[in-house]
């Protein structure tokens, strides 16, 4: 019934050769999966925190991330700006868009109801994908190699490539810098009290819709970091590559516990992790579909996440 | 007296379908129509189906499923295996492709309807596309490459399928059961209160729901000769979702008309796909914006024909919001 493809990952795996060789195919999957699960996390952030505070699945900040690619794609080529340059215009202008997405398509339906600001943002989402494929066409880019001149390193024997390196850097400096800004700066004040009770905050005079729009600029502004980091890891971009990965984290959202931050950075990692394990043990045309698998287990189990509480429901 | 009337009318209209499709298969086999909008024609009917199909999760059950093209694809490859590999017949096909989606349907329902609102979403959305990809994954039905399958799909096959979803399902709504699941979308914890076993008929809803994307799979597949696991993608789904939200949630007239409108729309922008979904999109966000509750609201076409004689609407409202 299910005759075996001919190409499996284990057929190249020596495993008679002794543990040592399958160890360390099992060490570089996991640091695959940690540098993957990472940008997974980043995405999850902005899903997470945008949930969190207008209720709403923001469909189109796995679009946000495709521009982020785009824009860290045209700064390094065309403009000939290195990596960081490169990272922050495209954060600056990826925040910038997630507050332009927010005033226009979902501010007018905060008061309606939760399916029509649903089908508004997958609206938007496929808005922005196939507004791009107008623009510039559906070809895809290659991101330049060696934007940034790292030498891989080996630790306990397994070689680590220096960009793997750079994006856990990239990503646990900028989770750092969220976790600051949510808990220490005053605008973080303001989202969570925003987050916390909407009503109570507009009484304590918190402008809510500035805190709102701070909160998608922040998002957005993770997802296009996620995007030039991504693009430089995986080389390839194109306008419908934020569907996946954004899907995906918003499952690792969702595994963490929904508005909760540290359990999309945990969410993210994990879930990237089971993917490289899942690809290690030699199913990696599978790995697509486990994300969901763990998305409809975690539902039907703990719908709250690792992290949440049950909130009961009040009538 | 009131039902005798209820009575006549449903005669009437089926009446006139079975008048409509003889003339339009006069009009086929005569040769009058050239192929290109029998295609078209053939699409419509399978749109329809989709589109009442999902008016029943999303419109009258008010259970926001966004993976409508999951068992769409199950139906396709069940009927492809059932013709294509065990030689049976297309009858035959057609009912284990509706029966292997409703299946599918319980499957997914039991497990996810327990959840809410944009979890149930995102839970069926993940459905779709571990279907997708299970089909990927396995070389029976051909992978990736897909699966060639004979042209069978007739007008007396797609009209007799349309007409059967469109009859199944205004009768579900009429009945105890439609009643049930009116009550769950229009208040789900009233409706516990009040004693109807929400998860029951939400899974019932669904199971049904399910069975006739699964026909519609059948023809689907037997009318494009090659069916491909990328042809079931989440942009699938999201075709069926915007013919139900145009049309207007809770409205089977306004999902049929969105059907046929949005069917003839897309196949003229057929050599500009991108447009095409810019325009799509557009019109999603917009009508959002300005009418969130879609062409036809919840009202349905005979409430207009009877407009003048009396302004009763037991299940009417005024049609200002959306469902759920």
């Amino acid at each position: 019934m299910f005759p075996i493809p001919i190409f499996r990952d284990w057929e190249f795996i020596p495993i008679s050769n002794g543990g040592s060789a399958f160890m360390e195919q099992l060490i570089q999957q996991l640091v695959n999966g940690i540098s993957l699960g990472s940008i997974y996390a980043l995405i999850a952030l902005g899903y997470t925190m945008v949930y969190g505070i207008v209720k709403l699945i923001n469909f189109a900040h796995g679009d946000v991330f495709m521009v982020g690619a785009f824009i860290g794609f045209y700064s390094i080529t065309v403009f000939h700006l290195g990596f960081f340059p490169a990272l922050l215009i495209s954060m600056a202008a990826c925040a910038i868009f997630g507050v332009l997405i927010e005033r226009i398509a979902y501010k007018p339906l905060r008061n309606a109801t939760r399916i029509a600001a649903l089908i508004t943002a997958i609206g938007v989402s496929l808005f922005i994908e196939y507004g791009t494929i107008y623009i510039r066409g559906a070809q895809p880019e290659a991101y330049p190699n060696g934007i940034v001149p790292l030498k891989s390193i080996e630790i306990l024997g397994v070689k680590i490539s220096g960009q793997s390196l750079l994006i856990l850097a990239v990503s646990i400096f900028l989770m750092i810098l969220l976790q600051f800004i949510v808990h220490k700066t005053k605008i973080g004040k303001a989202m969570r009290a925003v987050s916390h009770d909407q009503d109570a905050a507009k009484l304590m005079g918190i402008n809510v819709n500035n805190t709102i729009s701070a909160t998608f600029a922040i998002g957005s502004a993770l997802a296009g970091a996620a995007g030039v980091v991504f693009g430089m890891y995986y080389t390839k971009i194109e306008p419908l590559m934020g569907i996946i990965p954004g899907l995906k984290a918003f499952v690792a959202a969702v595994l963490g516990g929904i508005g909760i931050l540290p359990g999309a950075m945990a969410g993210g990692l994990l879930l990237g992790v089971i993917e490289a394990l899942v690809s290690a043990a030699g199913f990696s045309l599978w790995r697509d579909g486990v994300a969901f698998v763990v998305l409809i287990l975690i539902l039907i189990f703990r719908p709250a996440g690792l992290f949440g509480k049950n909130v009961r429901e009040k009538v | 007296m009131k039902s005798s009337k209820h009575a006549k009318g449903f005669w009437l209209s089926i009446v006139l379908a079975v008048i409509f499709s003889i003339v339009m298969q006069f009009l086929i086999s005569g040769g009058t129509l050239n192929p290109f909008y029998v295609n078209t024609l053939f699409s419509i009917g399978i749109n329809i189906i989709l589109a009442v199909s999902l008016h029943l999760i999303i419109g009258i059950t008010g259970q926001f499923s966004i993976g409508h093209a999951g068992f769409l694809a199950v139906g396709a490859y069940m009927s492809a295996i059932v013709t294509m590999k065990l030689a049976l017949p297309f009858p035959v096909a057609i009912l284990a492709a509706g029966m292997a989606a409703a299946v599918a349907g319980l499957v997914i329902g039991i497990p996810t309807l327990r959840l809410r609102g944009d979890y149930l979403a995102i839970a069926t959305l993940g459905f779709g596309e571990i279907m997708r990809i299970v089909f990927l994954n396995i070389d029976y039905v051909g992978g990736a490459s897909g699966m060639t399958v004979t042209h069978l799909t007739t007008w007396p096959w797609v009209i007799a399928c349309v007409l059967m979803t469109i009859i199944v399902i205004v009768n579900f709504t009429n009945s105890t059961h439609g009643r049930a699941c009116l009550s769950i979308r229009e208040n789900e914890i009233a409706a516990d209160a009040m004693g109807i076993n929400t998860t029951y008929y939400k899974v019932m809803a669904f199971v049904i729901g399910a069975f006739f994307a699964g026909v519609a799979g059948a023809l689907h597949a037997h009318n494009f000769y090659i069916i491909q696991p990328g042809n079931f993608g989440f942009l699938k789904s999201f075709d069926i979702l915007i013919l139900v939200v145009i049309g207007g949630l809770g409205s089977m007239s306004g999902s049929v008309f969105a059907a046929i409108l949005l069917t003839i729309i897309s196949t003229y922008l057929s050599n500009y796909p991108e447009l095409r979904m810019v325009i799509y999109s557009l019109v999603l966000v917009v009508m959002m914006l300005f009418r969130p509750q879609g062409l036809m609201g919840t009202k349905e076409i005979t409430a207009f024909l009877k407009m003048g004689k009396s302004a009763k609407g037991g299940s009417h409202d005024d049609g200002k919001h959306t469902t759920a």
